[in-house]
């Protein structure tokens, strides 16, 4: 009967649309990283975030495990506040750890480097709504053609 | 005063043709029982009709689309030094615009065109007629699995069609091009985000599928059961519904990415 | 009451048969105005259809012969008076109400409005299908069996494109007594048609009625054909009916009007326009 073939055909056209979805999602997408999992929020004061927006990435030695959610002047002494939402898998950063703006290759989108600082029994670990102190705010463009150079080695 | 009289005029019956519209959405997805064990074999017949006959449109398009991407992009990219850029720049082209846009209208030109003029041929036969005659509701036997089909299909379209224009900016921008390959594919990774730009484009390719489809079956519905008035009805659906993915578009778009 | 249904009704009550008849109506207008936005199609007009019997509707085209079928349908409603089919009045239905009293009837259109996608054998089933949940062994005997009726039993297989019209009108009338109704309304079922599947469809017709038992409305302006198929008559013009009554009384009627219609000037240009301002005052206008 032709509906048999209409199923066939139907059935194999919802299967190529779905490993097109897959596709999209595990080659295309960092693989679950942020939005689609469970985050937790981070709060960073700058004095200066230059091209930093909502959406940029946070990264870990070059892995991003979180993204900017917002961000806001602080009332008081206006200065910029980033609420960062971070993947709840990583939930173990010192609040040593620092945070600065970086330039992924000349006029490329700038992130947030997040680099883990030392614990010992003083230190608390980073937890929901926690504040990171130590920020470097974004790089004026001198510094960012010696950051440049420094990058044509290496890929970030 | 006679512009102000058509303006007037012009007007009351946009109102009217929209409580038309909202009318049939209305009776073909809430009119009556559903019966799912008569329905899906319709549902099936109508997604191969509509999605799977435009497959083949479709993936070539996006295949074509992704290269002259990539094509386009490295060359403005290059002078920059940015050309592993190139592989952001395809992706979320497609992702977030090309393929639910460029899919929607390819979709309004060739299933949407072909269900007014279905519907609208039913129409002038007095096929629909008959259909009530018989005791068979037409917005239930003939709109309601047209529509699901439409909105099933037509995401599953942009997806494929995203998928390929991708693969196509690989061809293009890695393979001839010579791009590095790991940087194409791991600056992408790093650039897209699932929820935010593949399924933000899957949201909006879904609203396209609802207005594009209700459009077409709707111009065909309410088509003049003439030759001329099907004629009229079928350029009226390519009209209004590319029309109405452009402008949702920009309000999505502004929604989504806006900030 | 016009000057004419007053004459026929005193002809009606000399002989016996016919205003039995119109005491058990299958389909009775009660006083049914109806118009197309400023434009009335009937005034206060009334009719019966009995039960059991074939009722022909006689009148020029433009009319409202369709529209008058499209009423009883529930299709369309009337601005006022009642529309009863086995008693239930059409236009206060609810909707499903109304689908199961269109289970009793069905309707051959002016058309045939076969379903061009499917086969004619599919397509004489559909209703079956729609309505009932027979295995498919039983729904191929009555669908062949229906289809053996019209004479089309060897063009099961084909599509609607590929028949002639006559064959696609008898494969639209298997198709509308698959289910048995009691109620068959035949638009125009005599146009465009040569002699020959005229002849068959008026047997069709006549053999249908008697064999399943039910009633029939033909809509025409065949008059030969209606004469001979015909067991009642309303000759409509000018939004009421002009003339009623049987083959017989019919032709023995004195009104000028349903003589000019019988012999043959259905469109004769006087009396159906009798009410109709002068034409010169019509095309000056503009
Ligand atoms: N859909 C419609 N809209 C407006 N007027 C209509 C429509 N259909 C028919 N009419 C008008 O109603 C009148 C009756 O039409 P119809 O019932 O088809 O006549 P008949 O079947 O007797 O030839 C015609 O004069 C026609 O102009
Ligand atoms: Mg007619």
């Amino acid at each position: 009967m032709t509906s048999r073939k209409f199923e066939i055909m139907v059935g194999f056209f919802v299967a190529l649309g779905i490993a097109a979805l897959i596709f999209l999602a595990l080659n295309v997408a960092s693989a679950g990283v942020t939005g689609s999992g469970q985050t937790y929020n981070l709060y960073a004061k700058f004095d200066n975030i230059g091209g930093l927006k909502v959406r940029s990435a946070v990264k870990v030695g070059g892995v991003v495990i979180g993204r900017v959610e917002e961000i806001t002047l602080d009332p008081v002494d206006y200065a910029p506040i980033a609420k960062l939402a971070i993947d709840s898998r990583y939930n173990n950063f010192p609040d040593t750890s620092s945070l600065s703006i970086l330039t992924s290759g000349l006029l490329g989108e700038q992130y947030l480097g997040l680099e883990p600082g030392f614990i010992d029994e003083t230190v608390e670990i980073l937890g929901e709504g926690g504040f990171i102190e130590d920020t470097k705010s974004a790089l004026v463009l001198e510094e960012l053609i010696g950051q440049f150079l420094f990058s044509q080695g290496n890929h970030d | 005063m006679d512009w102000l009289q058509n303006l007037g005029k012009g007007t009351l019956s946009s109102f009217a043709a929209i409580g038309r519209a909202t009318y049939l959405l209305f009776g073909a997805l809430f009119g009556g029982k559903p019966n799912f064990k008569k329905a899906f074999p319709l549902l099936i017949k109508q997604i191969h009709v509509v999605g799977v006959q435009s497959l083949v449109l479709i993936l070539v398009s996006g295949l074509f689309i992704g290269m002259v991407l990539a094509l386009q992009g490295y060359t403005v990219l290059i002078d920059y030094g940015a050309e592993d850029s190139l592989g952001p720049m395809v992706s979320l082209a497609l992702l977030r615009e090309l393929g639910p846009v460029v899919t929607a209208l390819l979709f309004a030109g060739r299933a949407g065109s072909a269900l007014t003029a279905e519907i609208g041929l039913m129409k002038a036969t007095e096929q629909l007629t008959s259909l009530e005659m018989m005791a068979v509701d037409p917005l239930r036997r003939i709109v309601a699995p047209r529509f699901w089909a439409g909105v099933i299909s037509m995401p599953l379209l942009a997806i494929m069609f995203s998928s390929v224009g991708i693969l196509g900016g690989h061809i293009v921008g890695v393979e001839w091009l010579g791009v590095d390959q790991g940087s194409f594919w791991s600056i992408m990774q790093a650039s897209v985000d699932f929820t935010d730009d593949i399924l933000n484009g899957v949201i909006k390719s879904i609203v396209f599928a609802f207005v594009v489809t209700w459009i077409a079956l709707f111009r065909g519905y309410d088509a003049v059961p003439t030759s001329e008035g099907i004629s009229q009805a079928t350029t009226q659906t390519v009209v209004q519904a590319s029309l109405a993915v452009l402008g949702l578009d920009f309000v999505l778009t502004a929604l989504m990415f806006g900030n | 009451m016009s000057e004419s249904e007053l004459r026929l009704t005193s002809q009606l009550e000399n002989s016996e048969q016919p205003s039995d008849w119109l005491k058990s109506p299958h389909v009775e207008l009660k006083n049914v105005t109806f118009s197309r936005g400023d434009r009335l199609i009937y005034d206060n007009m009334s009719m019966i259809f009995p039960k059991g019997k074939v009722t022909a509707i006689m009148g020029p085209s433009g009319i409202g012969k369709t529209t008058l079928l499209r009423l009883i349908g529930g299709q369309l409603y009337p601005d006022s008076g009642e529309i009863l089919v086995n008693g239930h009045n059409i236009p206060s239905l609810s909707r499903s109400e109304l689908y199961k009293v269109r289970e009793t009837m069905s309707m051959l259109f002016q058309s045939g409005a076969l379903f061009t996608e499917m086969t004619v054998f599919d397509n004489v089933a559909f209703p079956i299908r729609e309505h009932t949940k027979l295995p498919e062994d039983i729904i191929r005997t009555m669908v062949l069996m229906k289809l053996e009726a019209v004479g089309l039993r060897g063009a099961h297989s084909l599509m609607p494109n590929e028949l002639s019209g006559g064959m696609a009108r008898r494969a639209a009338l298997a198709r509308s007594i698959a289910l048995d109704p009691e109620l068959i309304m035949y638009d125009e079922p005599f146009v465009g048609q040569d002699p020959i599947s005229m002849g068959v469809l008026v047997r069709l017709i006549r053999d249908l009625n008697q064999s399943l038992n039910l009633s029939s409305i033909v809509v025409s302006h065949d008059v030969t054909e209606v004469m001979s198929i015909a067991d009642y008559i309303y000759i409509v013009a000018d939004k009421r009916v002009i003339g009623h009554g049987t083959k017989e009384q019919l032709l023995a009627s004195e009104s000028p009007l349903v003589q000019q219609f019988l012999r043959g000037e259905s469109d004769g240009p006087v009396p159906f326009h009798y009410n109709a301002q002068p034409i010169k005052q019509d095309l000056m206008q503009d």
